[in-house]
C-alpha cells in the first residue's frame, strides 16, 4: 500500500512544482492535455492493461463525454459542471449496453468490434448536425462553478490534474482489490478464472463501464477546456491514439498511462522543427519505443532499474 | 430491377477492392498472428509507385512490375527491421508496431509523392459494360478476377506445396514447426513479401477506379480489416466473402436505406454477424488453452 | 507497483526538455499559420502552405514590410481542431507572432478563434463557412468566398437555364455539408426544388448507388455536388458510367485543373462556380483580376509543379491583404493591423475585389464567383448571368 500511494505522491509533487517551470500558458496547455488524455489513457489501460480485453474503439466515449456536455449546455439548458457527471452516467450506460454482447467477443473479433463502435459514435456525430454541429463540430459554453467561469489552461491544469490524480489512486487501489485479482486471472485464462468461480462475464462488462466512464470524463473535460469540439475527437485514429497511448506506456502500469499520454501530446509538438518529416520520425519512434521497450516504457525501465540493483 | 442490379454490381466493386486488402491481412495473420496494419499503406504503395514512375516515364506495365518490386522490399524490410526484432512481443505492441509503420510509410510517402490525388488508366477501357440494365466499369471485373486469381494461387501454395505446408505449421505451432526444421523466420518474412506483393498488385489494380493518394491506405486497411474478420480471420475465402459482403452491404444501404449511414449499417451488420458467429463468417473456431 | 522516483524525476525532466522550443529573433514581423497540411483536409492545406511560403520569401526577397523581414510559423494541425487549437496557442504564447494567416478548415477556425481573440491578434481564415464572419468577430477576417455565394451562382445559372428541380449529391466532409446546408437554405428564394439528395464519404470509391437513385427520381433536370477532393471526380466518372444525361453542377470544391485530368472525358459539359485564378488566361483583357491571378497562376506552376488551386490563392489573398494593411499602418501593431484591414477597399485578389467593412470581414460579394462550364477539357467562361 505504501510503494503504491508513494508514486503518486511523486507525481502529485511534480504535478504542483510543474508549474513554476512553463515558461508560457502554452506549455500549461500541453500539460493540462497531457493529464487529459492520461486520464482516458488509465481508464482503457483498466481494461487493455489489467483485463486484457482490445478496445480500438475509446474514443468513441470520449466524444460522448465531450457531445453530451456540449448538447446539454447549449439545447438543454443544464449546468456546465452537472453535465460532466450526466454524461458519464450517458457513456455508463452505453458502455453496459453494448459491452454486455461485445464482450463476448475474444481478441481480434473484440477489437474490430469496438472498432465499429468507435466508427459508428463517429458517423452518428458527424451526420446529426441538427444537434452536434455536423463535421464542423459546436462550440461548447465555458465550465462554470457556481459563479466562476473556468477559463484559461491555468485553471484547467489543476482540475485536469487533481482528477488524473484521483483517477490513477482508484486504478491503483483497483489492481490491488479481489476485482483487480480478478481482472489478472480473467487476462491470463477466461476459462480458468471461470473455473475458480469468477463471474467472468460480470466482471468484464464492469471494468468496460469504468474505463468508459475515464474516457467520457476526459472527453466533458477536453470540450469544456477547448470551448469547442468536433467529430474527430471519436474517429478511429484518436481511439488507435488512446491504445497506443496505453501500450507505449506499459500495459497495466497506471504510470505508464501517464507516461504515454505525455510523450504522444508533447512529442508532435517537438517534432514541428521537422516539418514535412514530421510524421515518418513519429512513426520511427514509435517502432522503436515498442520494438526496444516492448512492455511498455515504465515496466522496461522498471525491469532495467530492479536488474541492477544487487 | 435495373437499379438491384446497379446496386449489387457496385457493392461488387468495391466488394472487390476490399477482398484485395483483406486478403493481404489474411496470409499475414495466418504465418505470424499479426495483424498488420500497415496492409492499407502496401495498396497506396503500389498505386502511388506506378503514377510516379510513369510519370517519370517508364512504361506503364514496367512501372507497375517495379512498384510491386518495391513494395515487396518494404514489405521485407517491414519484417525484418520491426516484426522480427520485436520477438516474443505481445500481439498488442506487434500491432502498435505495425501501426507504427503505417505512420512511417504515409510520412515518407508524403514527402518522396505528393499530397495530391491521382490515377491510372484502366485497362480495359473507360466505356462501361451493360449487364442487365446496370452500368459496370471493365474495371471492376478485372479487379473480381484479380482477387479470384490470387486466392485460387494462395490455396494452391498453401494446399499443394511443401512451402504453403510450412507456412501452415509456422502458424499452428511455431516451436513444432522449428523443430522439424523449418525456418521459421523465412518463412514468416515470405508471408509478409507475398502479402506486400498482394497489396501492391490491389493497388495498380484499383487505382483506376478509387484514385490514389498518399493516405488512401487508412481507410482500406480499416475497411479490409474489418471485413477480413466478418469472413473468419484465417480463411483466405473468408477474406474475399466478407469483403464482398462489406461491399454489398454498404451499396445496398446507400441504394435503398441510407446513404448517410451506409457504413454505419455496415458495421452495425458486422457486429451483429460476430455476435452471432463469433468466429466469422467462415473462420474455424479457435481452441483455448488453459 | 513500485516507481523509483529517480524515473519519475527523469521523466519530468525529459518532458521539460523536450518542449524546448526555437529561438526567435526581433526586428522581424512574424505571421503564424496553423494549416491542414497533412489529413483530410490536405487537398486544401497543401497548396495553401506552399503559397504562404512562396510569397513570404518572394516579399522578403524585394525588401520586406516596413523595412522588416517577415517571418513565417508554419504548424500543421493535421486535420484536427485540437490541435489547431494547441498551435494557436504557441503561436501566441511562444513565437509571439503578430499576425495569423491560417485555420484551413471551418473548424479549426472556429475552435482557434478564441484564442485570437483573446489574444487580440488579427486572424485571417482561409476557411469557407458564413460562421466565421457571421456574427463578426473583431479581429477575425476571411478570404474565401462563403458556400451560400456558391449555390447562389448555381442557382442563377440554373434559373436562366430554366432548370428548377434538381438532386442533389454531396460529400459527407465538412466541405461538402456546410455547402449542402447553404444550398438547401437558399433554394427556395431562388425558386429551386431539390427533388432528392444523397450523400457519400470523402473517400469513397462509388457513388453509382446514390446516383442511381437520383437519376430515377422523376422530374429532376440537374444535379448538383457539393463536395471536395477526389470525391467530384468520382461522381463525375460514375455520372457518365450511368449514361445520365442531365446537366451536372460541380462546386468550387474542385479547385484546380487536376479535377479535369482524374475525370476525364466525363468532366465534358460540366459547370461550376470558381473563382477567377482557374481561368486566368481566359480572362478579358481588361479585367482588374487578369494580372494579379495570371502571375499568381504562372508562379505557383513555375514553382510547384502542379496546377493552381484556388485554395491557395485564399492564401495569397490573405497574406496579401495582411502585408497591404500592414503597409498602410505603416506598423505591425496588432490593433492598427486590424483596423487597416478592416479598411480594405478595393483590393483586387484571386478571388475578387475585396471591399471590407467593421460589418463585412469578408468583403467579396457575387461577382467574385466565375460560372465555369468545361469544353474539350479545359476551362471556358459562361457569359454572365442576369438575375
Amino acid at each position: 500500500m505504501a510503494h503504491r500511494l508513494a508514486g503518486l505522491a511523486v507525481i502529485a509533487v511534480i504535478a504542483v512544482l510543474l508549474p513554476a517551470f512553463f515558461p508560457s500558458a502554452y506549455y500549461t496547455r500541453v500539460a493540462t492535455l497531457v493529464f487529459i488524455f492520461a486520464l482516458a489513457a488509465v481508464g482503457l489501460n483498466l481494461l487493455m492493461g489489467f483485463a486484457g480485453q482490445v478496445s480500438l474503439g475509446h474514443a468513441g466515449f470520449v466524444g460522448i463525454g465531450g457531445y453530451s456536455v456540449a448538447i446539454g449546455a447549449t439545447y438543454l439548458g443544464m449546468p456546465t459542471w452537472l453535465c460532466i457527471f450526466v454524461s458519464a452516467a450517458l457513456s455508463g450506460l452505453v458502455a453496459f449496453l453494448v459491452g454486455r454482447p461485445i464482450l463476448r467477443l475474444r481478441g481480434h473479433y473484440l477489437a474490430v468490434a469496438t472498432l465499429g463502435f468507435g466508427v459508428l459514435v463517429g458517423i452518428v456525430l458527424t451526420n446529426e448536425a441538427a444537434w452536434t454541429g455536423g463535421p464542423d463540430g459546436m462550440t461548447v459554453p465555458r465550465l462554470t462553478l457556481l459563479t466562476w467561469q473556468v477559463r484559461g489552461a491555468d485553471a484547467w491544469y489543476w482540475i485536469a490534474a487533481s482528477t488524473f490524480l484521483g483517477g490513477a489512486m482508484l486504478a491503483l487501489n483497483l489492481n490491488d482489490s479481489p476485482t483487480g485479482r480478478a481482472l489478472k486471472a480473467i487476462h491470463d485464462s477466461e476459462v480458468a478464472a471461470a473455473v475458480l468461480g469468477i463471474d467472468v462475464s460480470y466482471q468484464k462488462l464492469a471494468i468496460f463501464v469504468v474505463s468508459a466512464i475515464y474516457a467520457s470524463v476526459a472527453g466533458s473535460y477536453l470540450a469544456l477546456f477547448n470551448g469547442h469540439i468536433t467529430p474527430d475527437v471519436s474517429g478511429f485514429l484518436s481511439s488507435i491514439e488512446l491504445a497506443a497511448m496505453v501500450v507505449l506506456g506499459g500495459m497495466g502500469s497506471v504510470a505508464g498511462s501517464l507516461v504515454g499520454a505525455a510523450v504522444l501530446v508533447v512529442l508532435p509538438q517537438t517534432l514541428t522543427v521537422l516539418h514535412e518529416y514530421e510524421h515518418m520520425v513519429l512513426g520511427l519512434i514509435l517502432m522503436g519505443f515498442m520494438i526496444f521497450l516492448r512492455r511498455g516504457i515504465v515496466p522496461s525501465l522498471a525491469g532495467a532499474v530492479a536488474r541492477r540493483r544487487p | 430491377m435495373a437499379e438491384f442490379l446497379q446496386f449489387f454490381f457496385s457493392g461488387l466493386t468495391v466488394g472487390a477492392v476490399y477482398a484485395l486488402v483483406a486478403l493481404g491481412f489474411t496470409l499475414i495473420y495466418n504465418s505470424s498472428d499479426v495483424i498488420n496494419f500497415g496492409q492499407g499503406e502496401f495498396v497506396m504503395l503500389g498505386g502511388m509507385s506506378t503514377v510516379f514512375l510513369a510519370a517519370a516515364g517508364m512504361p506503364l506495365s514496367l512501372a507497375a512490375f517495379a512498384a510491386i518490386i518495391i513494395t515487396i522490399a518494404v514489405g521485407l524490410a517491414l519484417h525484418r527491421l520491426a516484426i522480427e526484432p520485436a520477438g516474443d512481443a505481445s500481439p498488442v505492441t506487434l500491432i502498435m508496431i505495425t501501426i507504427g509503420a503505417s505512420i512511417f510509410l504515409r510520412g515518407a510517402a508524403e514527402v518522396i509523392f505528393d499530397k495530391r490525388f491521382h490515377s491510372l488508366p484502366p485497362m480495359l477501357g473507360s466505356a462501361p459494360l451493360h449487364i442487365g440494365g446496370a452500368a459496370v466499369l471493365p474495371q471492376s471485373l478485372v479487379v473480381l478476377a484479380g482477387a479470384g486469381i490470387i486466392v485460387v494461387l494462395l490455396w494452391l501454395m498453401i494446399d499443394r506445396t511443401l512451402l504453403g505446408k510450412a507456412v501452415v505449421a509456422t502458424a499452428v505451432n511455431r516451436l513444432a514447426a522449428r523443430l522439424v526444421g523449418i525456418d521459421t523466420r523465412r518463412i514468416v518474412g515470405l508471408s509478409f513479401a507475398i502479402s506486400a506483393a498482394i497489396g501492391a498488385v490491389a493497388g495498380v489494380l484499383v487505382t483506376p477506379i478509387t484514385l490514389t493518394s498518399y493516405d488512401v491506405g487508412t481507410l482500406l486497411a480499416l475497411k479490409g480489416f474489418a471485413a477480413a474478420m466478418l469472413g473468419g480471420i484465417g480463411s483466405a475465402l473468408g477474406a474475399v466473402v466478407g469483403a464482398l459482403v462489406l461491399g454489398m452491404l454498404e451499396a445496398f444501404s446507400a441504394g435503398y436505406l441510407s446513404s448517410k449511414y451506409k457504413d454505419a449499417i455496415a458495421f452495425l451488420v458486422i457486429l451483429v454477424v460476430l455476435l452471432t458467429m463469433p468466429q466469422g463468417l467462415l473462420g474455424k473456431g479457435k481452441i483455448e488453452r488453459v | 507497483m513500485p516507481i523509483s522516483k529517480r524515473m519519475i524525476v527523469t521523466a519530468a525532466l525529459g518532458l521539460a526538455i523536450t518542449m524546448a522550443s526555437g529561438l526567435s529573433a526581433s526586428a522581424q514581423i512574424k505571421v503564424g499559420a496553423v494549416l491542414s497540411v497533412t489529413g483530410p483536409a490536405s487537398f486544401l492545406g497543401d497548396p495553401e502552405k506552399k503559397t504562404l511560403e512562396m510569397y513570404v520569401a518572394d516579399i522578403n526577397a524585394k525588401g520586406g514590410v516596413n523595412g522588416k523581414q517577415l517571418q513565417l510559423i508554419v504548424y500543421d494541425d493535421g486535420g484536427d481542431a485540437n490541435n489547431a487549437r494547441t498551435f494557436a496557442t504557441r503561436l501566441i504564447e511562444e513565437d509571439k507572432i503578430d499576425a495569423m494567416v491560417g485555420g484551413t478548415t471551418t473548424g479549426s477556425t472556429l475552435a482557434m478563434i478564441p484564442v485570437f481573440e483573446d489574444a487580440q491578434t488579427p486572424f485571417i481564415s482561409l476557411a469557407g463557412a458564413i460562421q466565421i464572419i457571421e456574427p463578426v468577430h473583431k479581429w477575425v477576417f476571411k478570404t474565401p468566398h462563403t458556400d451560400k455565394m456558391a449555390c447562389e451562382k448555381i442557382f442563377a445559372d440554373l434559373k436562366q437555364r430554366q432548370l428548377t428541380t434538381i438532386g442533389m449529391i454531396s460529400g459527407t466532409d465538412a466541405f461538402g455539408k456546410s455547402m449542402r446546408d447553404q444550398c438547401v437554405a437558399v433554394a427556395p428564394q431562388w425558386g429551386i426544388k431539390i427533388a432528392h439528395e444523397e450523400s457519400y464519404g470523402p473517400r469513397d470509391s462509388d457513388m453509382t448507388p446514390q446516383l442511381t437513385n437520383i437519376a430515377n427520381t422523376a422530374g429532376i433536370q440537374a444535379v448538383v455536388n457539393p463536395g471536395f477532393g477526389q470525391g467530384p471526380a468520382i461522381v463525375t466518372r460514375n455520372y457518365r458510367q450511368l449514361g445520365i444525361n442531365l446537366p451536372l453542377y460541380e462546386s468550387h470544391g474542385v479547385a484546380s485543373k487536376q479535377y479535369i485530368e482524374l475525370a476525364g472525358t466525363a468532366a465534358e459539359g460540366v459547370r461550376l462556380p470558381a473563382a477567377a485564378l482557374l481561368v486566368a488566361d481566359k480572362l478579358a483583357d481588361g479585367d482588374p483580376q487578369k494580372p494579379i491571378v495570371v502571375d499568381y497562376a504562372r508562379a505557383y506552376q513555375q514553382k510547384t509543379g502542379q496546377a493552381v488551386s484556388t485554395f491557395g490563392g485564399h492564401a495569397y489573398d490573405g497574406l496579401m491583404i495582411l502585408v497591404q494593411a500592414m503597409q498602410r499602418a505603416k506598423s505591425a501593431d496588432k490593433a492598427k493591423v486590424r483596423d487597416e484591414i478592416e479598411k480594405t477597399k478595393g483590393y483586387v485578389g484571386t478571388a475578387g475585389i475585396v471591399n471590407m467593412s467593421p460589418s463585412d470581414h469578408m468583403g467579396l460579394d457575387l461577382s467574385a464567383f466565375r460560372m465555369l462550364e468545361i469544353k474539350n477539357g479545359d476551362w471556358t467562361l459562361v457569359p454572365d448571368v442576369k438575375s
